[in-house]
Formats: structure tokens, sequence, C-alpha cells
């Protein structure tokens, strides 16, 4: 409560300290995780010091194929994110616009995906086997959900009196659809395909867990858990967050470029 | 029967039979889509152009429900993975609320957390799980950790950002008539955040049960992952296929109890 009234000089900060608040708990995180693992306060297995984790980081990168194991894991990823938004929009199109369709699959799409994606990877891996196509196709399945979840609410949700509008002009279903349905529905359809790409990420990870067969960043942090190499752990887990938020912001950027006629 | 349907006196029967009809176009078309790929599921393995281990036939998924449930296993295994999940769902929740409150009210803490919040939010929660293991060991704790952290998340961002987007008349006009600050607290903030919090809940127990999945196939010896994961092992694709709907059913019977208090809770803010 004492903050509000202080709130305007709240960025005048104190003399003693000119960290940033933001990095002020970080930066004494990993002080305190530096100091106990040199004075080994806690098992060096279990909390390697930084070095170890950069030196992981650069054997990898140099002697081992971290870069293999990336791009492996990223080629995955956006195969099957480009795949499952293709078929996302065309399903999500199809069930969106018409009524039968919407009718009949729509309950049993929306049955479908109250299944946590991750269930259906036993069953993908059983129907395409270890191989690259049952990763792939899981990841297809996770980006193909979103994507055909929010075509079907954005085709739906177009105003009524646009319709009738574009009627009234005597436009055809074809051009009713391409330029009144289909640009209602991008923002919707570009959330869908966000949110794609951010699954779509994840389920790669998954996918390399349960099928860690070839290389892969999950596979990576998997056989360093067996192996009990922490650092190389650590090292995965640090790339897999770093990876996600490179997508995330790229994502952002490209949507925020697309959607700008709206505010235009 | 048939003689009070057929007679056109009997008033009363009519509403009775539309709504019967109603029902019937309510859940025929729906089941039609579903009706039509289980029976070409049947056809497919009766005639054999899938083989048995990729495709089972549908009666030996329904033998294997009807199994489990008889035999007791199933409930076993529900109220296993039922268990974690609340454990995991509370623990987080708790901890979501008071940490995401605690943001929204000093801006102190929200500057010095954030940041780190972030970071740690942006490793997807089956990015922890191994790292976990390895502090954890496989027991119970790592289950309800991951599980927890799943819910923790969404909880924190959504309590956070409520209390922000208050709108500033509520509290003007929360002053005006002299609120004290619990009266405040009652009447007009605990109301303003409810929807926001609460959306925020539900897509946390969504994750929490979304992690649970993925901790049981990773790691676990019971529950409906495992269940999931052994069935794998065994190649045994109608338990297989049972436990999918199940991680289905209940996930979604989870949701709409949530739903169910939402709209309750919301009631409460309407009529107080």
């Amino acid at each position: 409560m004492t903050d509000t009234l202080n709130a305007p000089d709240r960025h005048a900060g104190r003399k003693s300290l000119n960290i940033p608040r933001g990095w002020r708990l970080p930066i004494l995180l990993l002080i305190l995780w530096q100091v106990s693992s040199e004075f080994s306060l806690i098992d060096r297995r279990f909390l390697p010091p930084l070095q170890d984790i950069v030196a992981a980081g650069w054997k990898e990168l140099t002697e081992g194929d971290l870069l293999v194991h990336i791009a492996a894991s990223l080629g995955r990823d956006i195969a099957g994110f480009v795949m499952g938004s293709i078929a996302g929009v065309a399903f999500g199109t199809l069930l969106g616009i018409s009524k039968i369709a919407d009718r009949f699959i729509g309950p049993t799409f929306h049955g479908l995906k109250q299944i946590a994606v991750l269930a259906w990877i036993p069953i993908i891996s059983v129907w395409f086997g270890f191989a690259e196509s049952a990763k792939i196709a899981f990841v297809t399945l996770a980006a193909f959900l979103p994507v055909a979840l929010n075509t079907i609410e954005g085709m739906q949700s177009i105003s009524p009196q646009i319709i009738e509008v574009g009627r009234s002009l005597c436009f055809t279903r074809r051009q009713i659809f391409l330029r009144a349905r289909l640009p209602s529905a991008l923002p919707s359809i570009m959330t869908g395909i966000h949110l794609a790409l951010i699954y779509s990420w994840l389920a790669t990870v998954g996918a390399e867990y349960f099928m860690a067969v070839g290389p892969g960043l999950g596979g990576l942090i998997i056989s360093g858990r067996e192996h009990f190499e922490m650092d190389v752990v650590m090292l995965g887990v640090l790339l897999l967050g770093l990876i996600g938020y490179s997508l995330n912001k790229i994502a952002e950027t490209v949507e925020a470029r697309l959607l700008r006629w709206r505010d235009g | 029967m048939t003689d009070i349907v057929s007679s056109p006196i009997s008033t009363p029967s009519v509403p009775w039979l539309e709504r019967v009809q109603r029902v019937v176009t309510a859940f025929a078309i729906p089941l039609a889509f579903p009706a039509v790929l289980v029976l070409l599921w049947h056809l497919a393995s009766t005639y054999e152009l899938m083989p048995e281990q990729i495709l089972p036939y549908p009666a030996y998924v329904w033998d294997a429900a009807v199994d489990a449930i008889v035999g007791g296993d199933l409930l076993k295994q529900i109220s296993f993975s039922a268990g974690r999940v609340t454990a995991g769902f509370i623990a987080g929740a708790v901890a979501g609320l008071v940490l995401g409150f605690a943001m929204g009210f000093w801006h102190w803490l929200d500057d010095h957390v954030r940041p780190l919040f972030t970071a740690i939010s942006q490793v997807p929660t089956i990015g922890w799980i191994p790292l976990l293991m390895l502090f954890l060991g496989l027991g119970e704790a790592l289950k309800i950790v991951i599980i927890a952290k799943a819910a923790f998340i969404p909880i924190v961002m959504n309590s956070s950002a409520a209390l922000r987007s208050i709108p500033p008349g509520y509290l003007e006009v929360a002053r005006i008539f002299r609120f004290n600050k619990l009266q405040r607290l009652r009447l007009v903030i605990l109301p303003a955040t409810v929807p926001p919090v609460f959306t925020g809940i539900r897509y946390g127990l969504t994750k929490a049960w979304t992690a649970l999945v993925a901790v049981e196939l990773l790691a676990s010896s019971e529950g409906l992952g495992y269940q999931l994961n052994w069935a794998r092992q065994m190649f045994w694709l109608d338990t297989m296929i049972f436990s999918m709907i199940l991680i289905g059913l209940v996930g979604f019977v989870m949701d709409h109890i949530l739903a169910r208090i939402e709209v309750r809770l919301q009631r409460w803010k309407l009529t107080d």
C-alpha cells in the first residue's frame, strides 16, 4: 500500500545499487547457485557450477553435434507446424462455413480435442512406428488442433450484416468467402497459427522424449538424464526455452505485420 | 402408450413427444459421424483390411473397458491420477493466487519477480520433467511439483493482471461511498477480479491435467498415463484407445465442473 504513495519516484531508486529491479533476483539466485556449488554446499552433480554448463555447451557445439540436434528438432517442428496449420485452416473453413459439416463432424471434433494431446503419442507410435514420420505426425496433430478451432470460431463469428451487404452487392459465394469471411476470420486464424507454433514446439520435444530415436533436443535431454549429466540436461532445457521464446517472438512480429491493415 | 400418443385430444403429450424428437435430433446428428466411423472401423477389422495390432475390433475396446470397470482396476487408476492432479493443482493454484495477487498489489514486487517468472514460464512444463527427475527422483514429489508448476503459471499471469485491470471508476465509486478497506475488498475488488482470475484457474486445471498425462507417461507405475504407456509396451491397442477416451473424459468433466462453479460465482457477483 505504501508503494502507491511512492509510485511516482519509483524509478529514482536508492543510491546504493543501480541494478535494474528485474535483474536483481536472477543475479542473486545465480550467485547463490555458484557459491553453493563452488563450496560444495550442494552436491556438484545436482547443481554444476555455471562454467560447467557453458563448457558443456561449448563441448557439445564443437565436439558433439548440438547443431545437428537443434536442426533435427527445428526441422520436425516446422514440417509438422506447416502441415498441421494447412490442414487446420482447411478443416476449420469447412466446419466454419458449412452448417451441415459443423453439425455432423463438429461434436466429434470437439470431443476428440478433449484428449490431452500427449495421450495420442502411444497410438501414433503404434500406427507410424518409431520413425521420423511418427514424430512429424504427432507435431502435425498438435498444430492442427488450435488452428482448426480458431478457424472455426473466426469463420462463424462474422457479423451477418457483412454477408448481407455482400449479397445485396450481388457477390458470388466465392466473392463473399474471399472478400468477407476470410478477411474477418483472419485475426482469429492468426491467433490459432500463433498457438500452433507454440504447441508444435512443445509437441516436438514431447515426441522426442517418447520416441527418442535419432537426433533432437528432446533426445539429448533424455540421454543426459540417463547418464546423469546435469550440465547437458540444463543446457538442453535452456535451449528449449530460448528456441521457444524466439519462435514466439517471430510469430508476434509476423502477426503484427500481417494484421496491420486493420489499424490502417 | 401408443393410444395416448396417437389420440389428437391428448395435447399434454404432444410437447412431450416434441421433446423426445428434439432430444433425438440433438443426439442423433452429433452421433451419426462417430457411428459411421465405428462402423467403418468394424468393417475394416472384420475384413482384415488393417492388421489387428494396428486396429483392434471395436468390440475388443468395449471388452477392455468393461473388464477394467468390473475388475475395479479402472477406479484405482483414475483415483491415482485424480489424487495427483488435485494435490498438484491445489498447491499450484494457492501459490499462484498468492504470488499473482501480491504482484498485482505491489509494483516493486512485480518489478523484481516478473522477468524471472517470464523466463521460467518460457520453458515448457515438459522441459522441466527430466531436470526435476534428477532433483526429485521418480517419486510422487516429482509429479506434484510438475503439475503444480503447470497450474501455477497461468494463474499467476491472470491474477496479477486482474487487479490492474479493475476499472478506476469502480474504485472511485468505492471512495465516494466511503467504503473501508474490507468493504472495498469484498464489494469491489473481489467481484471485479473473479472473471479473469477464474479464467486463469480453469486454464491452470487444463494445463495441470495435460502435465499429469505427460509425467505419468514418462515416470509412473500407476495412473491413467501409466496405463496408457503400459498398453503401448504390450501392444494392447484396446486398452490404449480406452485409456485415451478416459483421459479425454476426465479432462472434460473437470473443466465442466469448474465452468459450473464459475457461473455460480458470477451469479453471486450480480446478486450480492
